[in-house]
């Protein structure tokens, strides 16, 4: 489903990702963890495409098709979804009046006919109770006032009624207390399937006691240092990440 | 558009009597053309103007309230009675123009190039003593009712428009709303304008509008036309003891238009008056708003929204005077602007000695949506009390990255999220109206006016 080969990203002139090799396979969930700073989240907006960033080498083929040439709406309408680490509060737009745009437009996209009004009630209303997303928060402005784990919430709630084929979950569980963590992973594995793949960003362990992973890879300053199954986060919860850094440090020849 | 020439301070521009003077000539003009026997008052009152104005010239840039505002194309210009008949639909306005806004309305009164026609205006059966009529009919039938108000509000003082327009005073609306009267559907004045086939026109059309002790009423100003010409109107309202007054004025001026207008309230005691102000069209702008708080316990909401495109000017200039203590004012002026249009907002609080227990808010937001366009926004605090609450803020800024990117990332195209996220930044003005029809018809000129306004209208 996702490949992707040498990549090298910046941002302002800096360097952040320096070669990323990484396949997803479909209904694969993967993790990426790593220390602060090691890349984690650019490699999430630059699979979304955050235009701030600037990819300098490598390729990113989604679905046998060129990700990286296409516009962030497109790479949604194709079918990949950020679910973002700090969602951005809108006033003045409707969280569901947005989302039945957004939906229509991937529908429109993949062929599908448009959704009225009614058929996207029966849709929100089904989501929702996969989040356990409250009402209020519908007709609210988009994210605006909502707590951090609402805010979450609402990433995956959008996540479910747009039904990406590749969610990535870009830090999601930072800042959730322990009973809003377990609502959004209840709803992720809700979504896992064979024809959705995950890629979990995360700094923490915990995330993993409640999404498991079928791989979890090691990030260090814009590489992939490591890569395992689902025992690997264990030891790092256990060891940190300070020997991988070193290690890290030591296999690359000073002035490199 | 070059700036007219500087001079020494103290000397009169050496152009200002060569742009006066034909204003001079056209005004004894217009008095050869007015009935004989008019009451004395309303002829001094001419006077007072046309002679203020020979003193004031036309503004410059060198002048505080005209320094981002050029009106050398105006006082350069050749301007001409209009040859248009109100009640000849052959030789006018383009009666098309009357569906501007479908409303169901108590009154409409409508006026070509700023005259009253009887035809094109409709006026349902009102309460007793309730009058809604041109202006001219009320100043000859009966002028006792107006001119103890007319040209006692908005002052002349240093607005050469306002001079202007009052020397040329003839016609306009004539609204009085008894004590206790309530008139539930709105009353509509409508202004049509045209330039004719090679020459700008002029109208100074002057409205007054008396809303009696405890009354309500609804009042919504529209001004559209075709073609170049200058509208010049004035507005004095009295709205009276604890009186309620919404106001709506919907600026839909041709894109060669210059329309000058100036608003000015006069609240009393316990008075609520509202100020919406909605400007889209015209090609030179100009809104002044000034209201006196003048009796305790007023509370007046001045709200605006203004966009410009091309190289469209609109400047919003606000006065707020607290006169008396326990009143409250609150505005909120936003604009869209792009291409490379200007944007000016000027807003005064004024609040007297002893006007105590103010609570006065004032915002000015801009939302630039082209690197050319200009947003100059300058709020105003004079305070001579010490137990006040006054605050005010102004922005100048663009569309948000990281939101247009979170639209993006959910699937929908660049363009509409943008126009999803400027249409987001009007809402609040939007939904401030309470007069559904006209909240609508904002609603939906948003949505054409919007980029892939369709996706809009589907995300709001």
């Amino acid at each position: 489903m996702l490949k992707i080969k040498n990549l090298h990203a910046s941002v302002d002139g800096n360097e952040i990702l320096r070669g990323i090799d990484l396949e997803i396979g479909n209904g694969e969930v993967h993790a990426i963890m790593g220390p602060n700073g090691s890349g984690k989240s650019t490699l999430a907006r630059v699979l979304a495409g955050e235009e701030s960033y600037e990819v300098t080498a490598g390729e990113v083929l989604f679905d046998g098709k060129d990700l990286l040439e296409m516009d962030p709406e497109d790479r949604a309408r194709e079918g990949v979804f950020m679910a973002f680490q700090y969602p951005v509060e809108i006033p003045g737009v409707s969280n569901t009046y947005f989302l039945k745009a957004a939906l229509n437009a991937v529908r429109k996209h993949r062929g599908l006919p448009e959704m009225d009004a009614l058929e996207f009630l029966t849709v929100v209303r089904q989501k929702m109770k996969l989040v356990q997303m409250d009402d209020s928060l519908l007709n609210r402005p988009v994210n605006e006032g909502f707590s951090g784990g609402e805010k979450k919430r609402n990433e995956i709630f959008h996540m479910a009624v747009l039904e990406p084929k590749l969610a990535i979950l870009d830090e999601t569980d930072s800042g959730l207390d322990i009973d809003a963590l377990r609502i959004v992973a209840e709803g992720v594995n809700v979504l896992r399937g064979a024809e959705r793949s995950f890629l979990l960003i995360t700094h923490y362990q915990r995330l993993l006691n409640y999404i498991v992973p079928d791989y979890v890879h090691v990030l260090v300053d814009g590489r992939i240092v490591r890569s395992g199954g689902k025992e690997l986060a264990l030891e790092l919860e256990e060891k940190g990440y300070a020997w991988l850094e070193q290690e890290v440090a030591q296999a690359t020849p000073v002035g490199a | 558009m070059a700036v007219m020439e500087t001079t020494a301070p103290g000397v009169p521009p050496t152009r200002a009597i060569e742009t006066t003077l034909p204003w001079l000539a056209e005004h004894e003009r217009f008095l050869r053309t007015l009935p004989a026997g008019e009451p004395a008052p309303i002829q001094a009152l001419r006077r007072l103007g046309i002679e203020r104005f020979a003193v004031l010239g036309f503004p410059t840039l060198r002048q505080e309230e005209w320094r981002f505002t050029n009106v050398a194309p105006i006082a350069r210009g050749t301007f001409v009675r209009p040859e248009s008949d109100p009640d000849d639909p052959h030789k006018g306005a383009d009666p098309a123009r009357l569906s501007v806004l479908e409303l169901d309305t108590a009154a409409r009164l409508v006026f070509v190039d700023g005259r009253f026609s009887q035809q094109l205006s409709q006026v349902d059966e009102l309460p007793a003593d309730t009058i809604v009529t041109s202006l001219a009919e009320a100043l000859a039938r009966t002028p006792d009712q107006v001119l103890p108000w007319l040209g006692q509000l908005a002052a002349i003082g240093d607005h050469p428009f306002v001079a202007l327009n009052t020397a040329f005073i003839q016609d306009g609306a004539f609204v009085s709303v008894p004590r206790g009267v309530v008139i539930e559907k709105p009353i509509h004045l409508l202004f049509l304008s045209s330039g004719e086939a090679d020459r700008a026109t002029f109208s100074f059309p002057r409205n007054l509008i008396v809303a009696g002790e405890n009354s309500h009423m609804t009042l919504v100003e529209t001004y559209t036309g075709d073609g170049v010409y200058l509208c010049c109107p004035v507005t004095e309202l009295v709205a009276g003891p604890a009186s309620v007054v919404d106001h709506y004025k919907l600026q839909r001026e041709s894109r060669d238009a210059f329309h000058l207008a100036t608003f000015q309230i006069e609240g009393q005691r316990s008075a609520t008056p509202s100020s919406h102000s909605i400007s889209i069209g015209g090609g030179l702008v100009r809104n002044d708003v000034n209201a006196v708080l003048n009796g305790e316990g007023i509370d007046c909401i001045l709200n605006g929204l203004y966009l410009a495109d091309g190289r469209q000017l609109v400047d919003n200039h606000m006065r707020v005077e607290h006169a008396k203590p326990h009143c409250g004012s609150h505005e909120l002026y936003k604009g869209i602007l792009d291409g490379k249009a200007r944007a000016v907002f000027n807003g005064l609080i004024h609040v007297h000695k002893g006007a105590q227990k103010t609570d006065a808010k004032q915002s000015n937001r801009n939302l630039l949506l082209s690197p050319e366009a200009i947003a100059n926004s300058n709020p105003q605090l004079e305070i001579f009390a010490d137990d006040v609450k006054c605050t005010h803020g102004s922005t100048v800024g663009q569309l948000d990255d990281d939101a247009v990117f979170y639209l993006r990332s959910r699937g929908i195209g660049a363009e509409a999220a943008r126009s999803i996220l400027t249409y987001a930044f009007a809402s609040d003005i939007v939904e401030r109206i309470r007069l559904e029809p006209v909240r609508r018809d904002l609603e939906e000129f948003l949505f054409t006016r919007l980029p892939q306004g369709e996706v809009v209208r589907q995300a709001v």
